[in-house]
């Protein structure tokens, strides 16, 4: 596995990382849009050393890539493309009713976690 | 039957576009949903049948060889979940249509082919032989589960759907990672083939593996500490949806997790499991106890049985093993019918809070009697299917030695029933209260007759074939009991996928 795969593995999963745990829906899908693409270059990554297209007939079985790690890849994206699209969508929602796109608390969570801190006074 | 294997999956798929194509007619769009969900039910018990005859039935894909390719394996565990699974959507489905014309009933131009399509999901997860696919099917479960959360485009829906769709996307990252680590290290993705070489990775990489899969089937599944997105998400559906989500999603997750545990034999988590087991049924009681709404209460409940399956896997013995399938099976369809309960109270008073509803039992004594039966059972009580699957477990966990997590399963079990019996005294019991009391519920919109009696008549099934569970425990435990020592000792499975 090159090196330079796995600092950008790390470094799209640190960054990633950060940005899921803002506040803001567009932040979230950011941050996912990121966490996705650092899954794709790890799975590709693990398919070992780089090499030709998988072709046949125009490479030799040693010199070509692993191909079943791109397969996988691929199958990824197109649903990881899904989830960004039905977050978009998501986002746009909450836009419409509220104005913004923060994520919210759960209000009946909030309002029994106060009933038990006032028994407790 | 390799046939019937593949059609469990395409099946449901062709008929979620051809109902797709019906959504506006209604009558037609009904008649596909319902008659492609009762054919999927009959392919799966003939598939059961055959299985307990013959033996497992392998699917390759294309001919691809198993390295290679996708893997489609139906075991005698497979075959017994996927049947209680389908039976349960099927109910689900014509309840659904009995309430769909309340403002709690689901839009049905959505609910009725996305359904199909979870179904697909589920039947590719419990089938598939391969992490990847796997992988797929989860995606196709959570991504109709989010479209069947926020449909209706709620304020309370999306706010809660962004919590639920956040968390599980973050598992399923989650998951793709632990693909590739687990392709690094062994070159496969193919589960028998896992099987053979997890076992001879270096000990600390196989305990990597293990807790990573763990994580991320543990946040499908809804275990202690990584349960907070479900209750809060889930009550916020309409009801038919929770019903499905209560039965099915999480019990999907504990499904993968004994699935990948088992095979790949991670006994070194045992006790890890264990731990994790026991905080969930306690955590998950708690919470519940604190609610006062059914459908949370319900919610909560779900984490704390989880706990219990959890139980029978962390033991890893034929008994404690053999206990959570039959656990598992019980499960699907009471937590499923308890919703589909929830959901006639809201019906029949507008509203599920528990201080505004009161002395059903008294105007409506069948509501109260659908509510009894699977309470009772959910808590332990003999002679129903919760007490019997609880009793499997306890025994394997005496058995096995492990003392703490009896009497913590048992503690676990005396509080479902006080929380059973704090929904039982505000719902069923004390002074009925005016529907208006609630001030801004407006007023429910009262399904016509037909309607209602699909509702009545879909709970009392599941009802019935929660009975049915408890009256032919014996042989469902014998046959959980065989699934079980496949899983423990899975060179039966490698031979018939790899053979």
């Amino acid at each position: 596995m090159s090196l330079a795969l796995v600092f950008a593995v790390g470094g799209l999963v640190g960054i990633g990382t950060y940005l899921i745990t803002a506040r803001s829906l567009s932040r979230i899908l950011l941050g996912f849009s990121l966490l996705g693409h650092a899954a794709v270059l790890a799975l590709l990554a693990s398919g070992g050393p780089a090499g030709d297209a998988p072709l046949a007939d125009q490479t030799t079985p040693q010199a070509e890539a692993n191909p079943l790690p791109q397969a996988l890849s691929l199958t990824a994206i197109v649903i990881s493309f899904g989830l960004t699209l039905f977050l978009l969508a998501l986002a746009r929602r909450q836009h419409v009713l509220t104005g913004d796109d923060l994520v919210e608390d759960d209000l009946e969570d909030r309002r029994i976690a106060g009933e038990a801190a006032e028994e407790h006074r | 039957m390799t046939t019937v294997v593949a059609l469990l999956i395409v099946g449901p798929l062709v008929a979620a576009m051809v109902s797709l194509w019906f959504r506006d007619h209604g009558f037609l769009r009904d008649v596909v949903t319902v008659g492609s969900l009762s054919v999927l039910t009959g392919l799966a018990a003939l598939l059961l049948a055959s299985v307990e005859q013959n033996g497992p039935v392998v699917l390759r894909v294309g001919g691809w060889d198993p390295e290679l390719g996708v893997v489609l394996v139906a075991d005698l565990f497979a075959a017994l979940i996927l049947l209680v699974a389908l039976i349960t959507i099927l109910m689900v489905e014509i309840y659904a249509i009995g309430q769909r014309r309340t403002k709690w009933g689901a839009d049905p131009r959505v609910a009725g082919p996305i359904l199909l399509v979870l179904t697909a999901g589920v039947s590719l997860a419990i089938l598939t032989g391969d992490l990847f696919t796997l992988f797929v099917a989860f995606e196709l479960i959570l991504v109709s589960s989010y479209v069947l959360l926020t449909h209706q485009g709620r304020h309370e829906q999306i706010r809660s759907g962004m919590t639920y769709v956040v968390m599980n996307l973050l598992a399923s990252t989650l998951f793709l990672l632990g693909v590739a680590y687990v392709y690094a290290a062994t070159g496969t993705v193919n589960m028998a083939l896992l099987a053979e070489r997890i076992p001879e990775l270096g000990s600390g990489v196989q305990l990597g593996i293990g807790v990573w899969f763990l994580v991320v089937f543990g946040t499908k599944a809804a275990v202690f500490p990584l349960f907070s997105w479900l209750p809060d998400s889930y009550p916020t559906a309409p009801t038919t949806i929770t019903a499905v989500f209560a039965g099915l999603l999480t019990k999907i997750g504990v499904y993968a997790l004994i699935r990948f545990q088992t095979l790949t034999g991670m006994e070194d988590l045992g006790p890890l499991i264990l731990l994790v087991a026991g905080m969930t049924m306690l955590v998950g009681v708690a919470g519940a106890l604190a609610q006062d709404d059914v459908k949370r209460i319900l919610s909560f409940h779900i984490v704390s049985q989880i706990g219990y399956m959890l139980m029978g896997l962390g033991l890893f013995s034929v008994a404690g093993i053999a206990g959570a399938i039959l656990f598992l099976i019980h499960q699907i369809p009471i937590k499923t019918v308890l919703f589909l309960v929830g959901g006639l109270i809201e019906e029949e008073s507008g509203t599920s809070a528990l201080d505004r509803v009161g002395g059903l039992a008294a105007r409506k004594p069948i509501i109260a009697l659908l509510f009894a039966l699977p309470a009772l059972s959910l808590a332990g009580l003999p002679p129903f299917s919760g007490f019997v699957a609880k009793l499997a477990l306890v025994d394997a966990g005496v058995a096995g030695g492990a003392t703490a997590i009896v009497v913590v399963a048992l503690v676990g079990s005396a509080l479902t029933l006080l929380s059973m019996a704090k929904i039982w005294l505000g719902v069923f019991w004390g002074t009925p209260v005016a529907a208006t009391a609630g001030g801004s519920d407006e007023p429910p919109t009262a399904p016509d007759g037909h309607g209602l009696r699909l509702m009545f008549g879909a709970t009392g099934i599941v009802v019935g074939v929660t009975l049915a569970i408890a009256v032919l425990a014996g042989p469902l435990w014998d046959m959980s009991e065989r699934a079980a020592e496949d899983l423990v000792d899975p060179t039966n499975y490698v031979g018939e996928v790899l053979g």
